[in-house]
């Protein structure tokens, strides 16, 4: 389970990685925040983010709440 | 302050070569008689398609009978792909692409699966190349009617492994078209195809004309309601002039081919390297060796690809974007996304003959403020 939830839908790309960057380095390392974004660039945007910061995409989940991605904040 | 015009999307539509411009008005003046017809003013207009479609099958390396000039590379793109499958459809009914097919050739896809066809994507890797080990196996499978790939992607400029793909194909006894819309008039074409389809524009011709090959002893069955013209293979007249253009347009690039290739690769290189070095948090896309010279991708982090597109334009900078916010869909590029790499705040350049290096050096100069002022508006720096 994430330890936050980030409220992202009806926002369009890059908005959701970014309120991810902007909230990342502000939580724990080891922390899990879930990113709820519908737009579907997030669903290659945000693994990328990850990739390129260096922070762990633990998965993409499609629950009650629509498509959401884990992130773990890495370091 | 005004921005000279520097055009950077070939990709998209090559600006008109001089001698297509040359061969379409005098072309307009003797060929607009139906070539099928017997008078004088038809035999002319025969004869100058005849030429026209007996240079560009020597271009590409194929007999004028295999190739048909259509109303565009889409319609030919469409026909090679639901003709092939029509014409094995006792075969089976499984169509294989890779992920990355030019948006005609999924729409075409589409169009079958409707009617009760399966099509199988292939993936490619994080540099755009197709999965060869994935390919061979899909191939394979039973009931496989056709397969088709791009020779290299009109989005990101990776050049595809053809060959060893046509080879599965070989085994396996399916046939393979080939998407050369991008590689014909600038790079040699690869072997082992059975179907091939280009697009005039692309290399300098006019719009509304494209060029589709099927090779003898391929099966391929027209889609299309009957017509007896260009071999049965695309209905209605062809524009004449236009082709005849497209035919000028294609010797004449495909004979100064190794010339641009020499003069735009190292160009594109320039752009890779120092867009890498000099736009911060950028990623490069694509292979960075097997490309085609003329294309060059990337990605710009927290950069809206719409605002990035305007503001380019807005400094005189013509390019495309694979980004979800500049499609009509609003969805990101499938290329990209089968990729897997950052999608928005995306652009892609595109050389030809008449790009300078003075232009490169423009853009180059340029972009690192525009993306800069783009991110300072949104609030993003430092993120």
């Amino acid at each position: 389970m994430p330890d936050e939830v980030l409220d992202c839908r009806g926002q369009r790309c890059p908005l959701p990685v970014i309120a991810a960057a902007r909230r990342m380095p502000e939580v724990p390392v080891g922390t899990v925040v879930r990113v709820l974004a519908d737009d579907p660039a997030a669903a290659v945007d945000i693994p990328a983010w990850c990739r390129m910061r260096g922070q762990e995409f633990v998965a993409a989940i499609t629950g009650p709440d629509g498509p959401a991605y884990d992130i773990r904040r890495a370091h | 302050m005004s921005a000279s015009p520097v055009y950077l999307d070939a990709a998209t539509a090559a600006p008109l070569h001089p001698v297509a411009r040359q061969a379409l008005l005098a072309a307009l003046d003797d060929g607009w008689a139906d070539p099928g017809k017997l008078y004088t003013q038809a035999r002319r207009a025969r004869q100058l398609l005849d030429a026209a479609r007996e240079a560009t099958a020597q271009t590409l390396g194929v007999r004028a009978d295999e190739l048909s000039f259509t109303p565009s590379g889409t319609a030919a793109a469409h026909g090679a792909v639901l003709g092939g499958l029509a014409a094995r459809h006792r075969v089976g009914s499984r169509l294989v692409h890779s992920a990355i097919e030019h948006s005609a050739v999924l729409h075409a896809a589409e169009r079958h699966v409707a009617a009760g066809g399966t099509a199988n994507a292939v993936p490619v890797d994080r540099l755009g190349r197709l999965d060869l080990t994935a390919w061979s196996d899909a191939v394979r499978a039973p009931g496989v009617a056709l397969a088709a790939l791009i020779t290299a992607s009109h989005e990101v400029g990776t050049v595809q492994p053809v060959a060893e793909a046509a080879a599965a194909c070989a085994d396996a006894g399916v046939p393979l078209y080939v998407d050369a819309a991008q590689s014909v008039g600038r790079v040699p074409l690869p072997a082992g195809w059975s179907v091939l389809s280009a697009s005039a524009h692309k290399w300098g011709g006019p719009p509304g004309v494209g060029v589709l090959a099927v090779r003898k002893g391929t099966r391929w069955e027209s889609p299309w309601p009957a017509d007896e013209r260009e071999g049965g293979r695309t209905p209605g007249a062809v524009n004449l002039p236009a082709v005849v253009a497209a035919a000028a347009s294609l010797r004449a690039a495909a004979a100064d081919a190794a010339a641009q290739e020499s003069r735009l690769a190292p160009l594109v290189d320039r752009i890779r390297a120092r867009v890498a070095v000099e736009v911060p948090d950028v990623e490069v896309v694509g292979d960075p060796v097997h490309r085609l010279p003329h294309l060059v991708t990337f990605s710009c982090l927290y950069v809206d690809g719409e605002a990035l597109l305007h503001a380019l334009d807005r400094r005189g900078f013509a390019v495309s974007s694979g980004s979800s916010c500049t499609s009509s869909t609003l969805r990101p590029s499938h290329v990209l996304e089968a990729m897997g790499v950052l999608s928005h705040g995306n652009v892609r350049v595109s050389l030809h003959r008449e790009t300078t290096e003075a232009d490169v050096e423009r853009f180059l100069a340029e972009l690192p403020g525009i993306v800069a002022g783009l991110r300072a508006e949104a609030g993003v720096v430092g993120l």
